[in-house]
This record gives structure tokens, C-alpha cells and sequence, in this order.
């Protein structure tokens, strides 16, 4: 699904990414851990073309580094940014309808998954609560059929019980799309990853399966911090 | 101003691993000889200007080569501001305007000496940087662009409409010569205001220089480079950028007087309009932004082609050549401007970033470690 | 009374045409971070296609109708320079924003110059039908035709951006661009569509905008500089409304233009000529020192 390797990004003199490899299989949920400011959100970034980089990346076989964001999302790429970035000034409906991208969405499944999202259609977005904003973050990703999610912190400043949400979502999204799930809370990714990768400096240090991470210690040497409890 | 913090001086160590554009001194003060001399030579070079042959040092070529000089100082002061601040001024004019025009208003109009007219002059460019100055620097990025064009305008239209009859409005004010020291007046002083325009040149070199290499000019490549990592180390860029706006404005009207030596009259469309802007902001990228001597290079360039190309029109010659031809060579601006389009597009770093590419490949540079 | 109201109308329409200027700028800036200083340019261009078009019409051609097919030519050359401009110059350059402003910078240079080269310095007269050149009675007021049509014209732009970026799809795109261009992008929007398709907008309303203000307040000359003396102050009219804001624009347009009227009438006379203009510059200083981010602008 996903291949990487020696993926490097220069952005104002900061060497940010440093030969970055590792591959993702179909089907799952890998998660990507690592301290903050070690270059999770910018691998993202990078193998969607938002910020220009080198080396390569291989999305469902094919070389896309280089190419034109809007041509890798076309591709089938959906991306749940770390900010949200929903476009605030735009309603809940008007933000959805963009996410078509001039295809009829698949609004029965958005609507069943957030009922809230149809009933706040006319409400600016900006004006949602920080979970709603997050539900709409994901809304947008199922609109089209998108093999391979990116997915930045999503549980991020959520309160507990919305993290619950986000993660049943996410739970359902997996059995019919690949996910690239960055996150920090390490109970989140027991409950949802398969495998994990950890990064650290601007490069792959770890790679193994989820289960690994019940050990506490190893959980903390690998990812620095351990997930608020 | 505070003394250089650790984190300025570490800034300093990266800002001097990337690509400089030190000339070796060696160089420059041969160069700057050679420009000394020029008024000595007394035999012609073909083709320096269009038509008849005349000789290097006839007042005619040399006024050209001092207009040469004075633009590459503008440029140098302009690109304190641009390409070492990175903040882009649509407002030279105004400064260059406000010194022809003050020391033009007080020997003509008021009948001052040099002196007192040049005092003033310098005086009143500093009081208006400082005043619009904080008004621009309240936005930034493009908005300044805009507002600092917007009052480079205003100028122009009070250039053009004669307050209380001291401009003279459309047509100009010409420099009375009484009030005059001998020594710059008349055709056959063309050399020494030649000198002149060099001495403003060294100048204005040496003071970019010494204000680039001070504390504060690290500050404004830091700035440059990144305004939020200057704001986090915890100093406030406005004084920094005011300073900057404040000694590019001077150095431009520093400039203003002594074009206006050179030329004698100041008339609102060749000093005060956007297209004196627009020119000098050609003149700097065309010779590398934020390179010390590329901006100075780049408008002897410019004023040389455009003096040229405004000369080569003129010739009787020039009327029979065919349309296609004809009209774009009448137009240095059209010219001028595509050249800047193509510098722009595939030459970023200008004529300074060129030379300094040339010499680079050729000898082993030691990578600065990263 | 009657003088109040005949400037106050005046001011008005061109209050009109500096907003068909500055709504493209507008436009350009919020989606592109681009300032287009090649506007003035497209003015000037659509302004000579339309004396060019008006001037060769077969003399069987009726008056109106070889106006109105002036004015439509005007619009296309605009629109068309202006798109071709962001494909070839401004599309190369993405992620260059300084480098951006300068190739504008360099490319009204040249036009301006061919246009001069072309045509030469002299104003050139545009053929408008009478009624144009004539006058209404409206209640005791007799105002200009002209200055109707520009204000229409301003008002139907207005209208039709605020239709486009409300309804359409690619209005939709534009606003949603203007908050956030790489998150649209990571839509798989195509959003370098988007950016051709604010410059021809941009340029259209530029070509209508010249040859308008040619007919309202040159005599229906048409001259190579126009463009850019206008574009000064459409610059002035963005800053002063924020920067991205059409109804900011739409607002200080009307704001900036009648108070040039009005300076420069009622204090005109008193030796400063240019003293409208100068006003609406220290309208600007005034703005920027109590809002920085313009009348509507949000901070950026």
C-alpha cells in the first residue's frame, strides 16, 4: 500500500526528515509514534507533496513524490490533519460538498456515523466544538472511497469520552481502509495498531508489532513519553 | 540596542555558512581605482556610446557614468531594506524625490549655501523615514508593499502640484547655480561631480556594509529569514525594521542630492514616480538582492543600457530599421523589463549570485557542517 | 445642493470602477498571497482592445452596438492576458511569493513599453454612442450617463462575485482556498485551476474597469499609463477594505472614491491640484493606524 524509503525534507535550513523508510501493508491500522518535533506530522505532509521533499514514496505501486497534492489525493489518499484545518468560514455542509470533489459523496455513511454533521449543516464550521470539528475532519476523508487514510493525532485535546468516539470511528474505518494513524496516546494505538513505527531525529528508530507496547517500559523508552492516562 | 546575545552569535555562525558574496577587498579597491580614474582618460572607445566616437572623459559620457554611480548607490541603500530585511518597499522614490526636492527648494527657492541645504536635506529625510516609516512597518509582507507605494504617490502628487509655488509643479524646479560652489558648476566641471557621485557611492558601500555586519544586521537577516524565530529569542522587530526603513530612506536621499548636482533639474516623473521606484527595484534584483555590491553592479548596469538604448533611438540610422525591431529598441523599458522577467524566473540571485556560482565550481569550497 | 449631490454621484462612479479593479486584486491576493502589479496593465490593455475593436468595426456598425462589442473585447483581452499571465509567469513561480510580485512587476514594464511602442504616448480616442456622452434628469438633478453605466457596472461585479462565491462550485473552492489552499489541495482539488480562474476574473473586471474609466473620466481616451496611475489607488482601496475582503473592497472603493471628489472640489482650488488624491493616501495612514487589518480584513 505504502513504501518508503530514504524520504529527506529540507524546509529553512532544518534537515527535518533524514531518510525516512518504512512500509505500510493493506489493510489496518500502523501507527507512528515518536516525541514531538520529531518529524511524524511532516512525513505526512511529505507523502502528500505539502511540503517538498526527496527520496521516494510509493503509494498503491506508484511513484508520487513530485507529483501535485491534489493528484496524490486523487489517487486515494484521504488526509485527517493534526489542526483539523476545516475551512471555518464555510457551513458544515459547504465543508462536506468540498470533500466530494465533484463526485456524489457518500453522505448515508457520514450521516450515520455523525447525525450531528447533518443537523449543524448550515452552521458555520468555525463555530463548532473541537470534537465536532475533529468528527467533520473525518467526515471529509469518507466522502470518497479512500484506500489509504493519514490520519495526525486525532484524539488530540479531545475530552475522554470523545476519544472513545474518535476511536470507534477510526475502529470501523480500518476494516475497509489502510490507516496511517499518528498518534501519541499509547492506549489509543493498543487499541487500534497492529504495528508501530517510532520515529526520533528525522528517522525510523523502531518497527514492530502493536503488542509490544503493553510492556510500560519498552512503551516509554520507544516513544519518550507515555499516553495521559 | 542590546549586545550580541549567544543566540545571535550562533545566528551569526549560520548566517556566515550559507552563500556569501564577499568580494575579495583586493578587487574592490582595484575596481574602485579604476572607476577614479576614468575622468583622466582622455581617448575614446568605440561603441561605449552610441553614435560618434567621443572620449571617455567628455562630459557627455562621463555624466552617464555618474548617473551610473549615483543609481548603484540608491540601489545599495534600497537594498538595506529589501534584500537584507526582506521587507519589499514599493517607496524609494519618495525618499530619492524628498532629497532632490529639499535641497533643490532651499538653494533655489530660499537661496541656502550647500551646507545648510544638505544638513537639512539629511535632517528631513531621517524625521520623514521615522514618521511613515512606523506607519508601513504596522503591516507587513504585501500590505507594506502596498502602503509604502501608496505614500511614494502621495509624493508625487505634491511634486506635481506645486505647493505654495515651491516645486514648480509639472515642469520642475531647476538648481539655481549662484548659490553654488564653482568647483560644480558648468560642463567643464563634469569631473569633479563625477568624483562626487563616487565619493557617494563608497559611501553608501561602506555604511551598508558596516550597518549589515553590526548586531542589527544580523537582526534583520534574521528577520529576513524568519521574523517568528527573531520575535521568539525574544527581541521586538520593529525597531529593527525601523532602523533599517530609516538609513535605506537617507542613503536614498543622499542620492537625490547629488543626481540633482548632476542633472540640474528636478522634475516629478524622473524622480518622484513609481517608475524611479520600479527602476531601482530592477536595478537590485537584476544585480543580486542582498549582496553587498550586486545592487551597485546591477544599476550601473541598468542606467548604462537605458542611457544606450535611449541614445541608439535617437540616431538617424535607427528610424529605417523595420517595425518588429524598431519598436521594442525604442523602449528600453520593454527591453529592460523582460530582461528583469527572465533574471527573475532563472537568475534569482542575480548577476552577484551568477559570479558567485562561476568560481565555486571551479575550486573545492569546504561544505559548512549542517 | 445640487453641486453637493451632482459630486457626490461623481464620486460614486468612481467609486465604482476602483472597486472593478480592486475586486480582481482582492481576489488574487486572498486565494494567491500574490500582489499583482501587473493589473494596471490588464486595465490598460483592455481598454486599447477596445479602442482597437471600436475604431475598425465596419462603418455599418451602429454606434451603440459597436460600443457594447468594445466593451465586451475589453473584457476578453483581460480576462485573457490575465490568465495567460498566471500560467506563463505566475504558475512557474509557486512557493517564490517575492519572485511572484516581481515578474508582475517586470511584465507591466514591458507591456506598458510595447503598448507606448505600438501606439505611442498620445491619448487615443474611443467612438461612444451619444446617449453615453449625455446627461438625465433625475427629480432637479441632471446627472451624467456615464457615471450610470459605471455604477452599474460596479454593482452588477459585486453582485455577480458575491452569486459566484456563494453558490458555485468553484467559489466554493476559491473561499475554502483562501482560508486554507493546501488543505484544499489535499482534497484532491485541483486548486492551480482555481488560481488561473481568479486571474481571468481578475482581468475581466481589470479590462471592463479600463475601458470604463476611459469613457467616465478621460474623455473616452485611452492612454498607455492609465493602468497604473488607477492601480494606485485600487492598491489603496484593498489595504483600506483588507486585504481578501470583497465587500471590505466594495466598501472603501465607495469611501475612497467620494472623498476624492469631494477634497478635490471643495479644496481643489486652493493651490494643491492634487490634493483629492493626496487625501485619500492619509485616509490610509488614518486606517492603518487605528485597524492595521483594514475596514473588513481579519488579522493574518
Amino acid at each position: 500500500m505504502l513504501e518508503v524509503s530514504d524520504l529527506h525534507v529540507r524546509l529553512g535550513g532544518a534537515h527535518i526528515l533524514q531518510g525516512v523508510s518504512f512500509s505500510v501493508a493493506a489493510g489496518g491500522v500502523t501507527a507512528m509514534m515518536g516525541r514531538n518535533g520529531v518529524g511524524k506530522t511532516t512525513t505526512l505532509k511529505a507523502l502528500l507533496g505539502l511540503v517538498p521533499s526527496t527520496g521516494s514514496a510509493r503509494i498503491m505501486g506508484q511513484e508520487v513524490r513530485g507529483w501535485p497534492t491534489h493528484r496524490i489525493a486523487q489517487l486515494g489518499v484521504g488526509y485527517v490533519p493534526e489542526e483539523r484545518e476545516i475551512f471555518t468560514r464555510l457551513t458544515v455542509a459547504e465543508n462536506l460538498r468540498l470533500a466530494e470533489a465533484g463526485l456524489s459523496g457518500d453522505y448515508p455513511r457520514v450521516y450515520s456515523l455523525f447525525p450531528e454533521l447533518q443537523e449543524r449543516g448550515r452552521q458555520a464550521a468555525g463555530t463548532l466544538s473541537g470534537g465536532q470539528q475533529q468528527m467533520l475532519a473525518i467526515a471529509r476523508v469518507l466522502l470518497r472511497v479512500r484506500p489509504l487514510l493519514l490520519v495526525d493525532e486525532p484524539t488530540k485535546g479531545l475530552a475522554p469520552k470523545l476519544v472513545g468516539e474518535v476511536v470507534e470511528v477510526l475502529a470501523q474505518l480500518s476494516s475497509s481502509a489502510t490507516i496511517l494513524l499518528v498518534e501519541q496516546n499509547v492506549h489509543v494505538v493498543r487499541r487500534l495498531a497492529q504495528r508501530v513505527l517510532v520515529l526520533d531525529h528525522g528517522e525510523v528508530v523502531h518497527e514492530g508489532p502493536a503488542d509490544e507496547l503493553s510492556d510500560e517500559n519498552l512503551a516509554r523508552r520507544l516513544v519518550g513519553v507515555s499516553g495521559p492516562e | 540596542m542590546r549586545p550580541l546575545s549567544p543566540q545571535l552569535a550562533a545566528l551569526r555562525a549560520r548566517l556566515t555558512g550559507g552563500p556569501s558574496s564577499r568580494l575579495p577587498r583586493g578587487v574592490l579597491a582595484v575596481v574602485l581605482v579604476l572607476l577614479a580614474v576614468v575622468p583622466l582618460l582622455g581617448f575614446s572607445v568605440p561603441g561605449l556610446m552610441p553614435g560618434p566616437a567621443a572620449p571617455v572623459n567628455s562630459a557627455g559620457t562621463l555624466q552617464v557614468l555618474g548617473l551610473c554611480l549615483v543609481f548603484a548607490g540608491v540601489a545599495v541603500g534600497y537594498d538595506v531594506l529589501f534584500g537584507r530585511t526582506g521587507l519589499l518597499s514599493f517607496g524609494p522614490a519618495l525618499y530619492f524625490a524628498l532629497g532632490v526636492y529639499v535641497f533643490d527648494i532651499a538653494i533655489s527657492d530660499w537661496g541656502w549655501s550647500p551646507g545648510p541645504a544638505l544638513v537639512l536635506t539629511l535632517a528631513s529625510a531621517i524625521v520623514v523615514a521615522l514618521a511613515l516609516g512606523s506607519i508601513c512597518l504596522r503591516v507587513g509582507g504585501i500590505a507594506f508593499a502596498m502602503v509604502t507605494l501608496a505614500f511614494a504617490q502621495a509624493g508625487y502628487f505634491l511634486a506635481q502640484s506645486n505647493p505654495l509655488g515651491l516645486t514648480g509643479g509639472d515642469t520642475g524646479l531647476v538648481l539655481s547655480s549662484s548659490r553654488l560652489p564653482g568647483f560644480l558648476v558648468g560642463v567643464a566641471n563634469t569631473p569633479n561631480l563625477y568624483w562626487v557621485a563616487l565619493g557617494y557611492l563608497v559611501v553608501a558601500l561602506l555604511l551598508a556594509w558596516w550597518a549589515s555586519s553590526s548586531a542589527a544586521g544580523l537582526v534583520w537577516t534574521a528577520i529576513r529569514d524568519n521574523q517568528l524565530r527573531v520575535e521568539v529569542m525574544g527581541y521586538r522587530p520593529f525597531p529593527f525594521k525601523l532602523a533599517s526603513f530609516v538609513l535605506s530612506s537617507v542613503v536614498s536621499s543622499a542620492g537625490g542630492v547629488v543626481y540633482l548636482l548632476l542633472v540640474g533639474t528636478a522634475a516629478p516623473t524622473s524622480v518622484a514616480s513609481t517608475s524611479v521606484t520600479v527602476s531601482i527595484l530592477v536595478m537590485v534584483v537584476l544585480g543580486g538582492a542582498g549582496s553587498l555590491w550586486g545592487p551597485a553592479l546591477g544599476a550601473m548596469v541598468y542606467v548604462y543600457l537605458q542611457q544606450y538604448l535611449l541614445g541608439f533611438s535617437g540616431l538617424p540610422a535607427f528610424a529605417s530599421l523595420p517595425g518588429p525591431l524598431r519598436i521594442p529598441l525604442s523602449q528600453p523599458d520593454f527591453l529592460l523589463g523582460a530582461i528583469f522577467i527572465l533574471f527573475v524566473i532563472f537568475v534569482p540571485g542575480g548577476l552577484a549570485g551568477l559570479a558567485q556560482r562561476l568560481p565555486r565550481r571551479a575550486s573545492h569550497v569546504k561544505e559548512a557542517p549542517s | 445642493m445640487s453641486t453637493f449631490i451632482a459630486i457626490s454621484f461623481s464620486g460614486l462612479a468612481l467609486g465604482a470602477i476602483y472597486f472593478l479593479v480592486a475586486s480582481g486584486l482582492s481576489l488574487i491576493y486572498g486565494l494567491m498571497e500574490v500582489l499583482n502589479f501587473a493589473h494596471g496593465a490588464f486595465l490598460t490593455v483592455g481598454a486599447y482592445a477596445a479602442w482597437v475593436t471600436a475604431t475598425h468595426l465596419p462603418a455599418s456598425v451602429s454606434a451603440p452596438e459597436r460600443f457594447l462589442v468594445a466593451v465586451v473585447v475589453a473584457v476578453l483581452a483581460g480576462a485573457v492576458i490575465a490568465g495567460a499571465t498566471e500560467v506563463a509567469l505566475i504558475r512557474p513561480l509557486y512557493r517564490r511569493p517575492v519572485s511572484q510580485i516581481l515578474v508582475t512587476v517586470g511584465l507591466d514594464l514591458v507591456v506598458v513599453a510595447l503598448l507606448l511602442g505600438v501606439f505611442g504616448s498620445n491619448s487615443q480616442a474611443v467612438p461612444v454612442p451619444s446617449w453615453l456622452a449625455g446627461a438625465t434628469r433625475v427629480g432637479p438633478e441632471i446627472l451624467p450617463n456615464a457615471d450610470f453605466v459605471a455604477l452599474g457596472a460596479g454593482a452588477a461585479v459585486l453582485l455577480g462575485l458575491v452569486w459566484f462565491l456563494g453558490h458555485a462550485r468553484y467559489g466554493l473552492i476559491i473561499r475554502a482556498g483562501v482560508e486554507n489552499r493546501d488543505m484544499v489541495a489535499a482534497l484532491g482539488i485541483n486548486v492551480r485551476r482555481a488560481f488561473t480562474l481568479v486571474f481571468v476574473i481578475g482581468g475581466a473586471a481589470a479590462g471592463l474597469a479600463g475601458i470604463l474609466n476611459s469613457v467616465v473620466f478621460s474623455g473616452a481616451l485611452v492612454s498607455p499609463t492609465q493602468g497604473d496611475s488607477l492601480l494606485i489607488f485600487a492598491f489603496i482601496v484593498v489595504v483600506i477594505g483588507g486585504l481578501g475582503s470583497l465587500w471590505g473592497s466594495a466598501l472603501a472603493a465607495v469611501m475612497v472614491g467620494m472623498l476624492q471628489d469631494y477634497v478635490s472640489f471643495y479644496a481643489g482650488t486652493g493651490g494643491l491640484a492634487q490634493m483629492g488624491s493626496i487625501s485619500v493616501v492619509l485616509l490610509l495612514a488614518v486606517v492603518l493606524l487605528v485597524r492595521p487589518s483594514g475596514l473588513m480584513g481579519e488579522a493574518r
